[in-house]
């Protein structure tokens, strides 16, 4: 128990401040987050994330929002396990033929007023695998999408970055 | 063992991995003969070669004679890669359009199991005597006769939708119930459908059903030129990608002859190593968080992160995506570069070790990873299981050691091998690799030569083929590439990790609790996208 205690106070908090040039983008997105995510959902804006055929590159990245670094959670974000109780939809791509049902039924899953973010390359246009029997492309072809953050994979600022712009 | 009419494939590269044909029916002896010595199955794939030209006895030989000789260009070629003392060695054989079967290895070899039906439903060759009979990685909607890799095969075409179901093992029974999860997760993670049998809470067994993901990843290379290909190898499985880059550039340099300079080949290495420890870092800390201590996760995902932004910084790419190139690598190091990574290993080594005494004197964490989740070293020789599953199963396993390529023959990896196959001994073997790594990294750097950074690459000769084995951080992935009668690709057969490994979970699951399969699940972190392709 000491040794977790001595960790936790050696180690402080390391959200933020970050590099120059990465702290002013963070800190601006940020700011500019937690006043859309307060005016417009009650101060809590829920995600669920959806797999729909990428390579697992975008997975990562959307972990990352939730480290201490990024640490996501402080702007209102939070990540849901059902899409039941989500305000956005994040997607990452291509569709799969092997997803598309599953993808469809999320999104029905998802009560209205919903938000659909296409995420990455792939989730735009189908990317390296473009469109074939097994890829169907972009998020965009299977259902309704109101944002795209582009990226192979976009990074986690990116992605917070194109979060703010969707709901401001 | 292989008999006197075997014909070595001179067409194939690298000549330390000897590629045989042997007639059709020769071929279940040989089979035979290689589970006798205790040889493991690597891979199993098939191929269209319908279009081919050159016969084997010519390959390598007379090329530029291309001629239309009975018995060429017919059928579909069933090849089969196979792991004994260290080496390597590929046997395959040719089956004509008219009767596509080939008998099965299911019996004689567990991988074959999956790969077999995987070659059924993607090619269209019927394995004989195989005892399931169901489709894998196409699902039951797609029409029968679609099968992607055959070359008359119009990838561009949308498939039809048909009727079918796919047909779950069962277990009946009084209180006996089902759970099925998925394909979409309750977590950020890929998608595939897991299908429990329990008593209350015991699993009295779980079936896997995948293929959620499959791209047409091995079609889509046929589309492509050697140069692009080696980007959709380094997104065959996102957090793999160095070592799937790599794997792909060293089969293709093996076909062409290209050898890289010293300095690509140590930064290669570099890149290798630091994704090892990017995914194991960040693993330890998701496993940690499943038996609910956070702490961990949380400690261990800012090292990941720190890991991640230097690449940033120094390589261009959080991920080091499309950094390895055929002939080379895209960016180089400076010397301030260089004493950056070596400042940060040494941080990064002090960070580490006291995480990893709080993990290793935590009671609560002790107790939900030890004994769960077991692999039997017998079973995990059984399943033909690699990497650090293999590993942590009492299988000492790593192409780093076995199969070296440089600089790994100079700098030689620390193999760490345990026997318990539970969950702890997948993150104690991890954690040992980390601090391996860190010193790996530390004695690439000392002796980086000067050098250019990319070579010139020619294009590979028409109907050959390579081979290359790259140890990711998962294990040993396997890339086998073909080029076709106008020298383009003709096959790409690509074998991640994930490919032999996610059966283990199946079997490791036996006589746990439903609540701890994430965790077990966890400890195994096996690709889904790399499995489904």
């Amino acid at each position: 128990m000491l040794r977790i205690l001595h960790q936790i106070f050696r180690t402080g908090i390391v959200t933020e401040p970050l590099p120059a040039g990465v702290e002013e983008e963070i800190k601006e997105v940020g700011t500019g987050l937690e006043e859309a995510i307060r005016r417009r959902f009650q101060r809590s804006l829920t995600i669920r994330a959806v797999d729909a055929g990428s390579c697992n590159g975008c997975e990562l990245e959307i972990h990352a929002l939730n480290n201490p670094i990024y640490n996501c959670e402080r702007f209102g974000i939070h990540f849901t396990a059902s899409p039941r109780f989500a305000d956005m939809l994040l997607v990452t791509g291509p569709v799969t033929r092997n997803m598309e049902i599953a993808l469809k039924r999320t999104y029905n899953a998802t009560p209205p007023p919903k938000l659909v973010v296409a995420v990455g390359d792939c989730g735009c246009n189908g990317g390296i695998f473009g469109e074939s029997y097994a890829s169907l492309g972009g998020i965009g072809k299977i259902i309704p999408v109101d944002a795209y953050i582009p990226g192979c994979p976009p990074r986690p600022a990116d992605l917070l970055r194109g979060i703010l712009r969707i709901i401001s | 063992m292989l008999g006197p009419d075997a014909i070595r494939d001179e067409g194939h590269y690298p000549e330390t991995v000897p590629s045989f044909l042997v007639p059709r029916e020769r071929f279940i002896e040989a089979a035979r003969g290689m589970k006798k010595v205790g040889a493991r199955l690597v891979a199993e794939w098939a191929t269209d070669e319908r279009v081919m030209k050159i016969p084997l006895p010519f390959k390598g030989r007379d090329r530029p004679v291309l001629r239309e000789v009975e018995g060429v260009g017919m059928g579909f070629g069933i090849y089969t890669c196979f792991f004994l003392d260290s080496e390597y060695i590929i046997i395959s054989y040719r089956i004509p359009l008219e009767d596509p079967s080939f008998p099965s290895l299911t019996k004689k070899f567990v991988p074959a199991f999956r790969f077999e039906r995987q070659m059924r439903s993607l090619m269209g060759v019927i394995p004989v005597e195989h005892p399931d009979p169901r489709p894998w990685i196409k699902h039951e909607d797609w029409p029968e006769d679609a099968w992607p890799l055959r070359k008359d095969f119009d990838p561009s075409r949308p498939m039809p939708r048909v009727k079918g179901e796919y047909q779950w093992i069962r277990a009946e029974g009084e209180g006996v119930y089902e759970i099925p999860v998925g394909p979409v997760h309750a977590g950020i993670i890929e998608p595939g459908h897991f299908r429990f049998q329990a008593v209350g809470e015991d699993i009295l067994h779980l079936e896997e059903r995948l293929g959620y993901v499959h791209k047409g990843i091995e079609k889509r290379f046929e589309a492509l030129s050697w140069i692009e290909g080696v980007r959709l190898a380094g997104r065959v499985s996102g957090d793999t990608t160095v070592a799937h880059a790599l794997a792909y550039c060293r089969a293709l340099e093996a076909m062409t002859g290209c050898v890289p300079q010293e300095r690509v080949l140590r930064l290669r290495a570099l890149m290798l190593e630091r994704e090892r420890i990017a995914n194991h870092l960040g693993d330890i800390g998701a496993i940690c968080n499943d038996v609910a201590f956070t702490f961990l996760l949380y400690q261990f995902s800012r090292l990941r992160e720190v890991v991640l932004r230097t690449n940033a910084k120094l390589f261009g790419h959080r991920l080091m995506m499309d950094r390895v190139i055929p002939g080379g690598v895209t960016v180089d190091i400076t010397p301030e570069g260089r004493e950056e990574i070596l400042r940060e290993m040494e941080w990064m080594k002090k960070e580490f070790e006291r995480l990893v005494i709080i993990y290793d004197e935590n009671p609560s964490l002790e107790d939900r990873v030890r004994d769960a989740g077991v692999l039997l070293p017998e079973d995990a020789r059984e399943l033909g299981v690699v990497g650090f599953v293999a590993r942590a199963s009492g299988i000492g396993l790593d192409c780093r050691v076995q199969n070296p390529f440089p600089p790994y023959d100079q700098i030689i990896p620390k193999m760490t091998v345990l026997n318990s196959g539970d969950i702890h001994a997948r993150v104690w073997v991890r954690i040992e690799e980390i601090r391996d790594s860190l010193r790996i990294i530390g004695e690439i750097l000392k002796g980086l030569p000067q050098g250019e950074i990319s070579g010139r690459f020619d294009p590979p000769s028409k109907e050959g083929s390579g081979f290359a084995v790259v140890e990711g951080w998962r294990g040993e992935i396997v890339y086998w590439l073909q080029s076709g009668p106008r020298g383009e690709i003709n096959r790409c057969m690509v074998r991640d990790p994930s490919s032999v490994n996610w059966i283990a979970v199946e079997q490791s699951i036996h006589g746990n609790i439903v609540p701890d399969f994430p965790v077990c699940n966890k400890s195994f972190n096996q690709s889904y996208s790399g499995h489904d392709l």
